[in-house]
């Protein structure tokens, strides 16, 4: 058959129903290929919004997400959608097309060297050059893209190859000597960290994004209730406990609540699973849980001691090693400890002005109230932090946000891949006003394929985040921040597009505009909230500061 | 981890699938991650799908240890040790030098001492085909100097650990 059939049918084989991309000259025999297909295509309106919604696809539903690009600007395109997946280890699988092997390194019409470009953002990629490689290339696409610490796999495929006459055999196993991911975790650390735990007087589970790539949410929670230890979550690990449970501390960092900054600054023993370390969770790592050891469980060894010092390393997958580690540990009172979180969390709660002005922080609050199922992604810069801050996710895979490349314009056709996997459900992307121009062409998307996916602006009429540094940290020097649009209509906009648009301006139409919006079920509605222009996002820990030197605002 | 974070060069032998592309993700790796390399070289070992790449870094244990953890993440890497200790070290260098007839006797002596070879003579020139470890090489490339050096190619370094430890496939 047809190397395009071949492809076509091989996604089948893995299970693929919906796929998001733009044809073009180099895939246009694949695209072929698709038109028998019983795979949903969804025609973004540009090959980076194809791979967010894969890559929101993928994290709502933890299967391997897919998008396909032509060759040259299309898989150029396709660049800033896998350096997001990469930096949050999210499973997808991009195949974009090439010239044919005759033409390549020749400057071709839409030649680009893809494979070379994407070499550092990608967990693996392929060009092949060889009919018999296409199908084991693909297998082992999938098979790396979901497995171990999961990432972004992009294969690019020469046309003639696509025109060409293949052999339809597709792998049963996969060959791949040098990739071994290591999932059990050693025994004899496992139960160092159960010794220390045991010890411990002051103990703080980190939970990062590991914890839900691996579904260990269940072993986490139990692991906390058993010790038992507060949780802090990362950005990317928010959802891996639900916050409103007892041990939740929310999330920690930039601009974590003041009491998990505190309670992980204070404590005697961090037990990370599943996360980095980042700087935006770390602060300044020179004072980062000064008085702690610490326990690194995570499945990518070249985390471990990376960023910061570890005590006890454990190299496996977050829910093998959390099992094991729940046969040997035992409950043991701290009370000191656990009256200490509660009363910083009440002399510190996370609290914004209540007033007669529309504060996103309401509109935030509002939506977790109204519809506490919603899955919610945001868009990067304050509006990601009010939602972080305030939505208190329920379950796993329901807040999805670009936690490590902070891409602005993600959210969007991140929640328009997050629908498809869950048409059902309501899905919100929190976005800022910046943000959403960054990927707004996606309306057509939405309301071509009847995508009800809700668009909620916090617009203040600036790219917030940076103003809010440039007023704290430069003088209030508004250097290129404003973005003056005071006049525009996003609510014309939506409707422009065949969407639904709404105002609001004032916190006694928040309630009816929500509701409102969650009552459309085929067409995507676009809430322009017109907040306090000046709010900031606090409590704020400076760039390089440690978590304990915190800026708060006034109430 | 270990506390000695002096900085130092580091020779690491890597076992690689022999496909295209390969040392092109070696060194993009080196270069995202700010790891500084010295040397570099490849070829193949007794199996023609696997390759073996000999890399020398300069940096302090936990760079070096990122290095090689970074290195192992990459898929078509198969293997990945660090030999820096107890292991037989070797390059090879040509060096054209300059010879006239009064010069040329001294400079076919000095080869012989380091167990160099002459590969080639013409009027005005040498070529010196020589093996050893960086310090011999050194030696002998700085005792050049004064007949003056005209071409120097080295190939990088290669290295192979003493005794029973092998870096290989196991069979």
């Amino acid at each position: 058959m047809r190397g395009a059939d071949a492809i076509v049918k091989a996604l089948e084989e893995e299970g693929v129903k919906t796929i998001f991309g733009i044809p073009g000259g180099a895939i246009i025999e694949v695209y072929d290929a698709l038109y028998d297909s019983q795979i949903t295509h969804i025609l973004t309106r540009h090959e980076q919004a194809a791979v967010h919604a894969a890559d929101g696809y993928a994290r709502a539903s933890g299967k391997t997400g897919v998008a396909f690009t032509t060759s040259g600007p299309g898989a150029t395109n396709a660049v800033t959608g896998l350096a997001t997946a990469y930096m949050d280890s999210s499973p997808i699988v991009v195949l974009t097309g090439q010239v044919p092997r005759s033409l390549i390194g020749y400057d071709a019409f839409q030649e680009a060297d893809i494979t070379g470009i994407t070499m550092p953002i990608t967990k693996h990629n392929y060009i092949i050059h060889k009919p018999e490689e296409l199908l084991p290339s693909i297998k082992e696409a999938f098979y790396i893209a979901s497995t171990g610490r999961p990432g972004p796999v992009l294969i690019d495929v020469p046309k003639d190859i696509t025109a060409i006459d293949v052999e339809y055999n597709y792998p049963k196993k996969v060959n791949l000597p040098g990739y071994k991911p290591n999932l059990k975790g050693h025994p004899k650390q496992i139960k160092r960290a159960a010794q220390l735990i045991m010890e411990s007087e002051r103990p703080i589970i980190l939970a990062g994004g590991g914890v839900i790539l691996s579904n260990a949410s269940d072993e986490l929670v139990k692991l906390a209730e058993t010790i038992p230890a507060h949780v802090v979550t990362t950005l990317m690990g928010k959802g891996s406990i639900p916050e409103t449970h007892p041990l939740c501390l929310g999330f920690v960092g930039m601009h974590g609540s003041k009491y998990a900054n505190y309670a992980l600054t204070e404590c005697d023993l961090v037990i990370a699973v599943g996360t980095r370390f980042s700087d935006r969770t770390t602060g300044n790592v020179e004072s980062f849980a000064p008085y702690a050891k610490i326990i690194h469980i995570d499945v990518d060894p070249a985390e471990i001691g990376k960023n910061v010092r570890v005590d006890v390393p454990i190299v496996g997958d977050a829910k093998n090693v959390l099992s094991s580690l729940l046969k040997i540990i035992s409950y043991k009172k701290r009370k000191e400890w656990e009256d200490r979180i509660a009363s910083w969390r009440t002399k510190y709660p996370l609290r914004y002005r209540k007033d007669d002005k529309l504060r996103p922080q309401y509109i935030i609050e509002r939506i977790f109230e109204i519809e506490p199922d919603t899955i919610v992604t945001t868009e990067v810069g304050q509006n990601q932090m009010w939602a972080a801050q305030y939505f208190k996710t329920k379950y796993p895979r329901q807040f999805i946000s670009s936690g490590g490349l902070g891409t602005m314009g993600f959210g969007f056709p991140a929640a328009i891949g997050a629908q498809m996997a869950f048409p059902e459900k309501n899905v919100v992307d929190v976005a800022g006003d910046g943000s959403f121009l960054m990927n707004i062409q996606e309306l057509a998307t939405c309301v071509d394929f009847n995508i009800p996916v809700k668009i909620a602006i916090m617009n203040n009429q600036f790219l917030g985040m940076v103003r809010q540094w440039q007023e704290l940290f430069y003088k209030e020097r508004y250097s290129a921040t404003c973005l003056r649009c005071k006049e525009m209509r996003f609510d014309k906009i939506a409707e422009g597009f065949g969407g639904v648009g709404i105002v609001v301006e004032r916190p006694s139409e928040v309630d009816e505009a929500l509701k409102e919006a969650f009552e459309i079920r085929d067409r995507p509605v676009v809430i322009d909230f017109r907040v306090e222009r000046l709010e900031n996002v606090y409590p704020m820990v400076p760039a390089g500061a440690g978590l304990n030197q915190i800026i708060d605002g006034e109430y | 981890m270990s506390n000695n974070n002096k900085r130092s060069k580091y020779t690491i032998s890597v076992l690689v699938e022999n496909k295209p592309g390969v040392l092109a993700r070696v060194s993009s790796l080196f270069r995202r991650r700010n790891f500084n390399i010295e040397s570099l070289t490849v070829g193949t070992t007794d199996r023609e799908d696997i390759s073996r790449m000999t890399i020398v870094v300069n940096g302090d244990t936990k760079m070096v240890e990122q290095v090689m953890k970074q290195l192992n993440k990459l898929i078509e890497i198969i293997k990945v040790s660090d030999v820096t200790e107890n292991s037989v070290e070797r390059e090879l260098v040509l060096i054209k030098v300059k010879a006239t007839s009064e010069t040329r006797g001294e400079i076919v002596e000095l080869a012989n001492i380091f167990r160099g070879r002459v590969v080639d003579v013409s009027k005005d020139s040498l070529i010196i085909e020589l093996t050893g470890d960086e310090d011999k090489i050194r030696a002998f490339v700085n005792l050049m100097r004064q007949f003056g050096i005209r071409e120097l190619a080295r190939t990088g370094k290669v290295a192979m650990q003493r005794g029973e430890k092998i870096v290989a496939l196991n069979p």
